[in-house]
Formats: structure tokens, sequence, C-alpha cells
């Protein structure tokens, strides 16, 4: 409820950013809203993580989008987008940037995506 | 580790009620979701929230669904939101994207002109789907294509955002658009 109430309102942010230590963003480049994440095979320390990286690691068994994190997680995408890249620092995820990243997708993908809708 | 799939996302806008989360609803395997981002003003170009306590923070809603095409393609559909101050998260929604959807009301058809000047300018792909809600005045096609001033080659269909086939068909003629959009600007040298 608390950090809803900081995200439907207008009051004031701190907490969904209190995991985060401060920061407002990622050292290194930028999760795509649909970036796909894999938890690591192996074994991955978990010492020192907060409970919102574990959260994430176990959405992420599955492959799911950075989207989908925050949706599941409850929290704000920017706030997913800072765990995430202390995980993958730490080596445990793996991120699939989008199709081609911020260019359109290509002729193949897009008639990969036709014959799929159409059997769906 | 399996191979990651790869992802890529249509956009599904137009006014308020225009029926985005129904389409988005219809077709996704998953219930829509909704995922907040969290903005302050102060915020952008920042790397330090010290002292946020004095700052006014605004929430952008966006509903989303997933629908899994391939098994290394996965499709996401993004419910813009109807407001037009939010805008600005609409740059960072049509990044990379297959191209979006403009859903057209005939009760209230100029709330799509934001979406539709949106798209012109930004160079987005677009379709128009009119969206047949219950007692509303049956509209043609053609008509809504003259209201809305629309580009010849700019596909307008009807549909029913409820049914998951009518939404199947608009995404559906979305992609054969975009398609036909590449190949006619290949064949014009347009592309290297
Ligand atoms: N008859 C009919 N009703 C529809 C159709 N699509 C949506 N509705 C209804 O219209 C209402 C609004 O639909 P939403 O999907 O919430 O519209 P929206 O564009 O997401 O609305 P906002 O996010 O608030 O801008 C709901 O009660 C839907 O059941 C349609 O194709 N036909
Ligand atoms: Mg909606």
């Amino acid at each position: 409820m608390s950090q809803h109430a900081a995200a439907d309102g207008a009051g004031p942010l701190v907490r969904p950013y209190a995991m985060t230590h401060g920061r407002t963003r990622p050292s290194s480049d930028n999760f795509d809203l649909i970036a796909l994440v894999v938890a690591a095979d192996g074994p991955v320390s978990t010492e020192g993580l907060e409970p919102e990286h574990r959260s994430i690691l176990n959405l992420a068994r599955q492959p799911v989008s950075v989207a989908e994190i925050s949706a599941r997680a409850d929290l704000p995408v920017g706030v997913v987008r800072i765990l995430l890249d202390d995980l993958r620092v730490r080596g445990a995820v793996q991120v699939r940037s989008p199709m081609s990243g911020a260019k359109a997708p290509t002729k193949r993908v897009l008639r990969a995506a036709i014959n799929g809708l159409r059997a769906l | 580790m399996d191979e990651i799939p790869y992802a890529i996302k249509i956009l599904v806008a137009g006014g308020f009620g225009a029926g985005k989360t129904t389409m988005v609803g219809s077709v996704s395997e998953i219930e829509p979701l909704r995922t907040e981002e969290v903005i302050t003003a102060e915020s952008v170009g920042i790397d330090d929230l010290e002292g946020v306590e004095q700052k006014t923070t605004t929430t952008v809603a966006m509903d989303f669904g997933r629908i899994t095409l391939t098994d290394g393609l996965v499709l996401y559909l993004f419910g813009t939101p109807g407001q037009d101050r939010f805008w600005f998260m609409w740059d960072e929604l049509s990044l990379g994207a297959v191209g979006a959807v403009v859903l057209a009301d005939t009760r209230r058809l100029a709330d799509c002109f934001p979406s539709v000047d949106y798209f012109e300018q930004r160079g987005t792909p677009f379709i128009v789907a009119v969206n047949c809600f219950d007692g509303a005045k049956r509209y043609r096609p053609e008509d809504v294509r003259v209201a809305l001033d629309l580009d010849p080659q700019v596909p307008v269909l009807l549909c029913d955002a409820r049914r998951r086939d009518s939404s199947k068909g608009v995404l559906i003629t979305l992609v054969e658009y975009v398609l036909q959009r590449y190949s006619e600007l290949e064949n014009n040298g347009a592309l290297a």
C-alpha cells in the first residue's frame, strides 16, 4: 500500500527508490520496456541483495520483459531498471534487448509475426 | 540456458475510453498488466534523488499484454496512456515499435486526432480501427478516413475490440501494412 500511495497520488516519492539507495538510473545502458530478462542457470550469491532483487530473480526463471517484472513486482519501471543492473553486474541475469533495438523490426521478423498471428 | 526469445511491440492508441485496454486484453495470452513509471520533473537529468520529499511526482500508467508468436518471438501490445499530458511517454513507447493501432470511437471521433497527429509527425506506421460501440451510429471506413484527413494508403477498418478474432485481424492488417510500406520504400530506393 505504501508504495502505491506514492504512485497513485501526488505524494512524495520516497519508498520506491529507497531500495536502490537513492540511485535513479542504472549505471550502464537502459533496459528497454520489452527487453527480455532471464535468471542465470548457475548458483548466484544473493548476499547483499534486497528482497526486491530476489523477487525479480524469481520472476525471471522464464524469460520475462522489463515491463512484466515492473507490473508483477509492483515496482516502477525506473526502479526495476536499477535493480536489474545490479543483477546483471553480478551475472545473475541475462538480458536480451528487443529485436533491432530502437530501429523498427526487419521484414523477416514482420513475416514471422504475421504467420504467428494468423496461427493464433 | 535456452535461447532467450526476441520481443517486438505494437502500440494501441486512441482517446479516453476508446477500447484500448479491451483490445489488448482480447488478444493477450495473459491478463493485461499495468506498469507504472514514476516521474519527477526534477529527476530528469540528475542521478541523485536526495531531497526528493519536496518534489512533485507524476505517475504514468501503461496497460500491456503479451502474445507468444513463435518459440523465438514475442509480441507485446501497449495501450498508450490516454491523457495528452503524458505524451513524453509515447516517445519511449514508440521507439522501435512495429507500428500503432489508433482506435477511433465514432461517438467522439475528435478524441483520436492527437494520436493520428502524433504518429504522422513521428513517421510511425499506423492504421485506424473504428471500434463499433453498441448504439453508436455506424460509419463507413471511408467517412472516417475523410473525417480524420488520412493519407489514402492508411488502412481504416471496423472492429470490435472485445472480440479476439476482430482484434487479431486488426493486428494482422497493421503488420501487413508495415511490411508493404517497407517493400515500397525499398523499391523507391529510400532504404539502402
Ligand atoms: N460495444 C463495445 N464496447 C466496447 C468495445 N471496446 C470497448 N468497449 C467498452 O468500452 C469501455 C471502455 O473500454 P476500455 O478498453 O477501458 O477503453 P480504454 O481506451 O482502455 O480507456 P482509457 O484507458 O480509460 O482511456 C469498456 O466498458 C468496454 O467494455 C467495443 O468494441 N464494443
Ligand atoms: Mg485503458
